[in-house]
């Protein structure tokens, strides 16, 4: 069981990294990278909306299958995840507005963020349909968004040195960008090779 | 039956859910100073930014934090001044009214042109092909940016040079920033003198650029009463504080870029 998770977890952060090798989740991460601290503020608000998201769409599967309507799942598990959202939302304007000033619309657009909706449904579709169980799943949920936080951290750390270096006229702001995203995602393809 | 139960599944969820959201806020809830929109409505609306902030509404939250003052619209003007004042409990300094004002007065018939230019351009297109197609590197372009920029129609081009009328600006600021020369400067209203040029260039090179370039000969400042006139770096700057409007500067002045205003007409 423990060597399951541990296994899950490796293969969540690096091997199947949502953002650099499953390519979900990609505004967020091009959009909040510009600075670290941001960067981090995101990455720990996904990482909470993915695990809470895993755990409640585990239990809304579960009903969903009692009542034989699993064709719902998309529009159910958006619900969950809409809801999730409005929460952090709420509890970041209250406790940390300098952090929710510096997200502004990325943080509502976690909503319709496919990492967090492919987190949920990679859970109830792994291994040729079989569910994860309620600790596999929630564990994945955490350490994918773990994997977008280390991803989203590592890119601003790249563009914040980008910022004072000097780059040709016509790579400037989003070319640069996207040639550097491209190139941390061919690193982490390495990964791929990793076995246990 | 078969689409009662998803009706109801759905429903069910978002009823929940939505039950929770508002206990959620009810514990969040972010108290919202209620000045805030008071505040927001004496201010014009435009966004224009003119004041430093992202908008009217920042600038209407930085005044709630004691972080401007009640003149912090330079659009608004005194009116809205007076109005935040009262909302906010503090007395609004009289600020007094500026404008912006295009330093150069070299038009198409004074001012020499390095190259012939028929193309259609904007001023920062001009500024890039060999420094403007103008001999002096601190002129008007005369292709109008500012003119498109200002939203309140403040600006012409007047035989190709900017023109601002007075009576329309603002003092948003958009414009200063969209002059590629940074030769739109703030003038109080009040001003009766302004120097129409912002040439660092030495006399001779001026004299040879433009027929009214100032020079720096320093006779203006000479013949001034109130000593309201400076040459700094080959040009003269009035400092209208000091500045009595006797009018002698301008007619002493060899190259007739010292300008009246009020009254005198300008340009």
């Amino acid at each position: 069981m423990l060597k399951d998770l541990l296994v899950i977890s490796i293969g969540a952060i690096f091997i199947q990294n949502f953002v650099l090798v499953q390519f979900l989740g990609i505004c967020p991460f091009l959009g909040v990278s510009k600075k670290v601290e941001t960067g981090i503020g995101m990455g720990l608000a996904v990482v909470f909306v993915m695990a809470c998201a895993s755990a409640i769409t585990w239990a809304v599967q579960q009903l969903l299958i009692l009542f034989n309507i699993e064709y719902l799942q998309t529009i159910a598990f958006i619900l969950v995840i809409a809801v999730l959202v409005q929460f952090v939302e709420m509890f970041l304007q209250k406790s940390i507005p300098s952090l929710y000033n510096s997200l502004g619309i990325y943080l509502p657009l976690i909503t319709t963020n496919c990492a967090v909706l492919g987190v949920a449904i990679v859970n109830i579709t792994r291994f040729g349909g079989m569910d994860f169980g309620f600790i596999k799943s929630v564990v994945y949920g955490a350490t994918a968004g773990i994997g977008f936080t280390f991803a989203i951290v590592l890119f601003a750390g790249v563009r914040e040195r980008l910022e004072s270096s000097n780059i040709p006229g016509f790579l400037k702001g989003m070319p640069i960008t996207l040639i550097t995203a491209g190139l941390l995602s061919i690193a982490f393809m390495g990964f791929s090779g990793l076995s246990f | 039956m078969e689409i009662l139960l998803p009706v109801l599944a759905i429903g069910g969820m978002g009823l929940i859910f939505g039950a929770l959201l508002a206990i959620a806020a009810k514990i969040f809830a972010v108290e919202k100073d209620e000045r805030l929109p008071l505040i927001e409505e004496c201010l014009p609306g435009a966004n224009c930014g003119g004041c430093g902030f992202a908008g009217c509404s920042a600038a209407a939250e930085a005044v709630v934090k004691g972080e401007a003052f009640a003149n912090v619209c330079p659009v608004g003007g005194a009116e809205s001044a007076r109005k935040i004042a009262e909302i906010m409990g503090i007395t609004a300094e009289e600020t007094e009214r500026q404008t912006a004002f295009v330093m150069c007065s070299g038009n198409s018939d004074t001012a020499k042109n390095k190259y012939d230019n028929n193309e259609t351009i904007d001023c920062h297109t001009a500024n890039r092909l060999g420094g403007g197609m103008k001999e002096c590197r601190f002129g008007c372009l005369g292709f109008g940016s500012c003119v498109a920029k200002c939203k309140f129609g403040a600006l012409s081009l007047q035989n190709g040079v900017a023109v601002v009328d007075r009576e329309k600006c603002t003092n948003c600021g958009a414009c200063m920033a969209e002059c590629p020369r940074h030769i739109i400067k703030r003038v109080p209203y009040s001003a009766k003198t302004v120097v129409v040029c912002t040439s660092k260039d030495k006399g001779k090179d001026t004299r040879n650029a433009c027929g009214v370039g100032c020079i720096g000969c320093g006779i203006c400042a000479k013949n001034c009463e109130a000593q309201a006139i400076t040459v700094e770096g080959n040009c003269a700057s009035v400092d209208y504080t000091k500045c009595t409007g006797c009018g002698v500067c301008q007619e002493k002045c060899p190259r007739d870029v010292i300008r009246m205003l009020n009254g005198v007409p300008t340009i």
